[in-house]
């Protein structure tokens, strides 16, 4: 038997060799190297000077670009993924009323989060909120007049937002798949107890479905702040009008592989990485007090 | 009643649908309008079929044509297909089968690395692959998912063969297969599902990625599909609107043909596995 251990121990080394090489170097290596670079002045050609703490005051008493980044991708974060979760939830629900017939809705649905991502659909989104495009259209003939929004400072980024609610599908499958888990007598009871559609609601299906609706909130809101391909392309490439679209993933690029100040943005990419895992911390521990476990398993991590 | 019902409830799915679907069916007809009325008519259907966008666009840029970028495209995507199904189900099996010291702490790794933002390796790894001459080569754009590097999959596969029965494996094992012939007889066909939901949603977001490709490729006749869109980005002119829209068009085919011949199991993977679309 322990012969067996001893065997199994170096086979799962060979399984894992690729995986483990991978980590170390393209994950823990470059981790620690960029850790290193946040502290210098490194410009990819010439050898790192280090500045200590220099690039993180920089950023955030003598640079306006990062501070307008952070402004515009917490806006982002904080309005898309509550919409995006909202709209996702609501569509679930709908769908979820009809059990079996409900196939061919849930792939259409779902057919824009796989699509939206790209390039391809970025441009088509910008056409669609410019002045003569079809979004405006509507709204004028509902009598709400807009500039277009793609080149107004104050519309640009709800244009980013609405693209990133219309990727909805992923969640609302994640959704479904969690209305279809509750047991269909917690509804009956409650019915024949007197509970309308509302209270069923806040008292059965928001509860047991908090387990994924915490799920989704982590994942979202991780890749919320990663947005990149809709800023720079609504954006133009540059940040949109008056720097509107520049979330923080476009600043990090330009100052990286435009301006090659490689420092920079590696403290950059610190502080992203410092502020999902605290947004993330928070999340986990918020989730005691509103997400409600059917097993007496818990929160294990 | 229920019939009536029945019917508000088809009503409501099928113009949500409408909505959610407008932006590709307006993108199929732009990509077919002369480029003047694209902008400037509010009709969906195009007065003319035009198909000069689709010759222009496939022209390409600086002497390389679009047909190119979608050879290279494909290379990309289909290499990080093969890379990451080997590597991650090779990793996944010894993380849902083996058992080795380092078990626990390897896993919470692993873990850890899905929530971890590409940015922060981001810079080191360009500086390797520039230091080894590899910046302008699709080696930085596939090398990654050959380390499997991509922790969503290891994961997705791990979870998948956690269900098949061990007995299976036993029974392999007793029979005298080593490890080895167990992973690739037993387990591995019979992870087809996972294996078939990775390679789509492999070939899906390495399709769609722009962030990484507009790093490390340069030169026109290495460009993918997304960064010869990128061309379009700082056009204003009218008249590449119609190359704009039909190249765009174009760039979707092959993810909606994956979809329409693969939805199922795409939209079962997500809510089995809560990946990101």
């Amino acid at each position: 038997m322990a012969d067996f251990r001893a065997a199994n121990q170096r086979q799962a080394y060979v399984f894992l060799a690729p995986w483990i090489f991978g980590a170390l170097a393209l994950t823990v290596g470059p981790m620690v190297v960029s850790l290193y670079l946040s502290f210098t002045d490194y410009d990819l050609f010439t050898t790192p000077r280090w500045v200590g703490l220099d690039n993180f005051v920089r950023m955030f008493t003598d640079d306006g670009r990062y501070l307008q980044s952070v402004k515009v991708t917490s806006l982002y974060v904080l309005v898309s993924v509550p919409l995006k979760l909202v709209t996702s939830l609501l569509v679930a629900m709908l769908l979820n009323t009809r059990a079996g017939s409900h196939g061919f809705y849930r792939a259409a649905f779902y057919a824009p989060s796989l699509l939206g991502a790209s390039v391809a659909a970025a441009l088509v989104w910008r056409a669609l909120f410019t002045s003569g495009g079809p979004v405006n259209a509507v709204l004028a003939g509902l009598g709400w007049h807009t500039p277009s929004w793609v080149d107004d400072p104050d519309f640009s980024l709800w244009s980013i937002i609405l693209l990133g609610v219309w990727q909805f599908g992923a969640p609302m499958v994640i959704f479904l798949a969690g209305l279809k888990q509750i047991p269909a007598e917690l509804h009956e009871a409650a019915s024949i107890d007197g509970a309308g559609p509302v209270s069923r609601f806040w008292h059965i299906t928001l509860p047991m479905l908090s387990p994924v609706i915490f799920f989704n909130l982590v994942m979202e809101a991780i890749h919320a702040f990663q947005a990149f391909t809709p800023a720079f392309v609504i954006g133009g490439g540059r940040g949109g009008p008056a720097d509107s679209d520049l979330f923080y993933t476009l600043y990090l690029f330009q100052v990286g592989f435009e301006d090659f100040d490689m420092g920079y943005a590696s403290a950059m990419a610190w502080v992203l990485l410092a502020v999902i895992a605290i947004v993330t911390a928070v999340v986990f521990r918020s989730a005691r007090l509103w997400v409600f476990y059917d097993d007496d398993g818990g929160l294990d991590s | 009643m229920k019939s009536f019902r029945l019917t508000i409830w088809h009503a409501v799915c099928l113009a949500g649908v409408l909505i959610v679907l407008y932006p590709l069916v307006w993108l199929a007809f732009a990509s077919v309008k002369p480029p003047t009325e694209i902008l400037s008519s509010l009709d969906l259907f195009p007065d003319e079929f035009v198909f000069d966008g689709y010759s222009k666009g496939w022209e390409g840029a600086a002497g390389i044509g679009f047909g190119r970028f979608f050879l290279n495209s494909f290379i990309v995507a289909g290499g990080s297909v093969i890379a990451n199904v080997l590597s991650c189900s090779l990793a996944a099996f010894a993380f849902a089968r083996l058992e080795f010291r380092l078990r626990g702490p390897l896993f919470a790794f692993m873990i850890t690395t899905l929530m971890l933002p590409y940015h922060v390796t981001l810079i080191p790894q360009y500086i390797i692959f520039q230091q080894a001459g590899l910046v302008n080569t699709f080696v930085p754009l596939i090398l990654p998912k050959l380390l499997a590097t991509e922790a969503f999959f290891v994961f997705l596969i791990i979870q998948f063969m956690r269900g098949i029965p061990r007995e299976l494996d036993e029974a392999a094992t007793i029979d005298g297969c080593t490890v080895y012939r167990t992973f690739w007889h037993v387990v591995l066909p019979l992870s087809k599902p996972a294996l078939v939901t990775t390679s789509i949603f492999t070939f899906i977001w390495t399709w769609n990625d722009f962030f990484t490709q507009m790093v490390y490729l340069n030169d026109t006749d290495k460009f993918t599909v997304p960064l010869g869109l990128r061309l379009f980005v700082d056009t204003s002119s009218e008249s590449n609107f119609g190359a704009m829209f039909a190249m765009s068009a174009l760039a979707l085919v092959p993810i909606v043909l994956f979809f329409l011949a693969f939805q199922r199991l795409l939209v079962e993977g997500v809510s089995t596995s809560g990946l990101k679309g």
